[in-house]
């Protein structure tokens, strides 16, 4: 299957993703017409059992399609949909036409079956009708909300112009409400937020890689290509490096991942990202020199992406401490154990 | 070269079923083990604990099971080697012979050279060292000028080979030694078997900074080798050395080096470390299982009989940055400066793998080498 959906997905993006889309979306915003080809691909509800109307997929099998989504710099939900959809799925609840998103930020409440509180940095809210959150206290809920109930709104949109933007909700009622099955951890939309990214920085990686290895075999200096010079051919060595850990952090990731996330492998994946991230952008805009700085070179509208990418769902810090105290917490002889497990318990407190 | 060769490889379950057994196995036979010790990594040299592995059927366990292996998957081999990496048990006499000098003579060998060394390796009985580095051939070393003239038909070597690990506690060295004058250089190079107990061999010990005594300087005069000392082709030395390589850099022994001060770290720190403390151990804990991911996934291209060189030098490389980034780190999460003598075990494993890191992006092929390679494998010249 996995070969399949790659394949699938690339040839669509291929033929509607173009730099020029993704550039438009920025300044014109939601892309209806290429939302609406997305939705007849399927994909946001291939992760989605097939009793419940989606395709069965696995995260093992899907972990390209969102790699692709990263690369493409697809300006749309559609890593959001396919994950509020799949935890619908493990609710028991039914599924969603149309995008979806979520919010792993702020604070939401339920009171005599009404919603209040903050959903924050939602991607592309603006933009979906309905919105998924979990609200807070010892019995956390699937909530869904309609985003035109929000009693207000602040938009924002990230360092590529993507939308993240906050709501605020006055005892809203919900359009549905679950609880949060056992072995579903409140901070399920962080967890799985962080893993979408993971991969998508690891695609937007390959995507620089694979410009910068081009750029630096074409553009000549000294009479001869920059790409000989050792100085050179050293940092795009690192920029692969760091691809390749945060492509195997992000396949590793996806591949232990089925009802529950592994809370190991995508912490895991996510620091190994955000640290990529930053390194492999930095080092493509040195190979590219002032071109690669300018608005109408393509390089931006990957790097762009990375330098907001590592921040969501989750810091290199954030995940990061929450491994390190989870280790000292089981002390020095568990820590190799732990780690070949693939273990890691859920900390108290996990909360959105 | 392709990222997309970086798939996620699961070790099968018959592999990983060895890993209780290994860990129990150690648990007894480590009990008392210095934690100091430990820190040796598979620089850690005890015959009678090679043996003892042997005996368990532990050292060339990929190796047929009519040369004395087992024929274990390259997983199960890897389980095994990972706990004892892990554990800090002492590897080292036949870290080579097992990782390298074993499948190289399963490979190129002819029978006779199989039925001499390969039952003894895999008893835990016969040790090997790598002669490859030469006082004026270090990176470069297709330039080396040991020789080897044919007389009759015997093979009279003359040259000298240093930083030779464990020569002097060795049964075999396999060295590359040039058997050709050509133009192109590594052209006429040849790998020979070379006993060190023969005549016309010196080999002194060359104390590192740490003053322990790993490597050598190996003086070879007028060594007279048998025929069957050829191992391989005459004058493929050098595509026989290449494809060693894969093997000899992505191995869990490339980010293992400092676990040992990991451990201490962790039990400094204490159970409730403060932010930076945890953010910087969950860090490290983070690549750690990215990069066991990464050679678990070369190991299945090996397994799968493809040349994953490119792969294997991402691994070397990455691996070498992180191990010699824990003793940075080390030394700045915990006010506990590091002791050559006396102190509590983390002081003195932080003072030794201090000392150690520096070699852990040289032995192997240098930094500024394998990012030479990896770059060409993606196409820049
Ligand atoms: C602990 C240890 C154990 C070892 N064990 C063995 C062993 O068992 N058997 C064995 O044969 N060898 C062994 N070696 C030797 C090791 O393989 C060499 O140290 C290594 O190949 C580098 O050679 P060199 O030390 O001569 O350094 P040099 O090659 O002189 O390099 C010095 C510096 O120059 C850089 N440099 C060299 N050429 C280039 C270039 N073209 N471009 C950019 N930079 C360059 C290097 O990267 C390095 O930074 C061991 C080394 C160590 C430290």
């Amino acid at each position: 299957m996995r070969e399949i959906f790659d394949s699938t997905v690339e040839r669509l993006f291929v033929d509607l993703v173009s730099t020029d889309k993704v550039l438009t979306a920025e300044t014109l915003g939601w892309n209806a017409e290429l939302w609406a080809a997305l939705e007849e691909s399927g994909f946001g509800l291939a992760a989605v059992p097939e009793e419940q109307g989606g395709a069965g997929a696995t995260w093992a099998e899907l972990g390209g399609v969102v790699r692709l989504c990263g690369r493409f710099g697809l300006p749309l939900p559609l890593p959001e949909t396919l994950l509020a959809n799949w935890l619908l799925g493990v609710c028991g609840q039914e599924i969603q036409a149309g995008p979806l998103s979520f919010a792993a930020g702020g604070q939401l409440t339920l009171a005599d079956g009404k919603v209040s509180g903050l959903a924050a940095d939602v991607p592309w809210g603006r933009d979906v009708p309905v919105l998924m959150g979990i609200t807070a206290g010892d019995a956390p809920t699937l909530v869904l909300l309609p985003v035109e109930a929000a009693a207000t709104r602040t938009l924002c949109s990230n360092t590529a112009a993507e939308p993240r933007d906050t709501f605020c909700f006055e005892a809203v009622q919900p359009l549905l409400s679950a609880p949060l099955p056992t072995g579903i951890p409140a901070d399920v939309l962080l967890l799985g937020g962080a893993m979408l990214r993971s991969a998508q920085i690891a695609g937007a990686l390959q995507r620089i890689l694979e410009m910068t290895i081009t750029y630096a075999n074409e553009r000549v200096q000294f009479g001869k290509p920059i790409g000989s010079f050792q100085a050179i051919q050293h940092q795009i060595a690192v920029l692969s490096e760091h691809t390749a850990a945060s492509v195997m952090g992000a396949e590793a990731a996806f591949a232990q991942s089925a009802v529950s996330l592994s809370r190991l492998a995508v912490a895991s994946a996510k620091v190994c990202a955000s640290e990529a991230a930053g390194i492999g952008a930095s080092a493509a805009h040195a190979v590219h020199g002032a071109i690669g700085f300018t608005h109408e070179h393509a390089l931006h509208l990957t790097t762009r992406r990375l330098w907001s990418w590592r921040s969501e769902f989750g810091t290199l810090t954030h995940w990061s401490s929450e491994l390190g105290r989870a280790l000292c917490q089981g002390g020095a002889a568990l820590f190799w154990p732990t780690l070949v497990a693939g273990h890691l318990e859920t900390p108290a407190g996990a909360s959105v | 070269m392709s990222i997309d060769q970086f798939k996620y490889s699961r070790i099968p379950p018959e592999a990983e079923a060895l890993r209780g057994e290994v860990r129990q196995f150690l648990a007894d036979a480590l009990k008392d083990y210095p934690v100091i010790r430990r820190a040796d990594s598979w620089m850690g040299f005890d015959e009678e604990f090679s043996r003892r592995l042997g005996a368990r059927g532990w050292v060339g366990m990929a190796l047929p099971k009519r040369y004395g292996g087992s024929d274990a998957s390259p997983f199960a081999r890897y389980v095994v080697i990972e706990e004892l990496l892990a554990a800090g048990a002492p590897v080292s006499a036949h870290w080579f012979a097992d990782r390298q000098s074993g499948p190289q003579i399963l490979h190129f060998g002819t029978d006779a050279q199989r039925d001499r060394h390969l039952p003894a390796i895999c008893r835990g009985e016969q040790y090997f060292c790598i002669g490859m580095s030469e006082p004026n051939s270090g990176s470069d070393l297709a330039s080396i000028k040991t020789r080897a003239r044919r007389e009759g038909d015997k093979w009279v070597v003359n040259g000298q080979k240093v930083w030779t690990t464990n020569a002097h506690r060795s049964h075999y060295m396999i060295a590359l030694v040039r058997t050709a004058e050509n133009s192109k250089r590594q052209e006429g190079l040849s790998q020979f078997i070379i006993d060190l107990s023969l005549p016309g061999i010196t080999i002194r010990p060359i104390k590192d900074l740490t003053g322990s005594e790993h490597f050598n300087e190996v003086f070879l005069d007028e060594v007279v080798l048998g025929a069957d000392a050829l191992i391989g082709t005459e004058g493929e030395g050098w595509s026989q050395v290449t494809a060693e390589l894969a093997f000899e850099r992505s191995g869990p022994e490339r980010f293992l080096s400092s676990i040992a001060l990991i451990h201490t770290l962790i039990d400094a720190v204490g159970r409730s470390p403060d932010a930076l403390q945890a953010k910087e151990i969950g860090r490290l804990a983070a690549r750690l299982v990215t990069l066991r991911n990464m050679s678990l996934s070369v190991t299945s291209q090996l397994a799968a009989g493809e040349n994953p060189a490119w792969a294997a030098s991402c691994v070397k490389d990455l691996g070498a940055v992180f191990e010699q980034e824990i003793p940075e780190l080390a030394q700045l999460l915990v006010e506990i400066p590091p002791t050559a003598e006396g102190g509590r075990d983390h002081a003195r494993v932080l003072a030794y793998l201090t000392q150690m890191a520096p070699s852990f992006s040289l032995r192997g092929g240098t930094r500024e080498i394998l990012r030479g390679i990896i770059a060409r494998g993606l196409g820049l010249r």
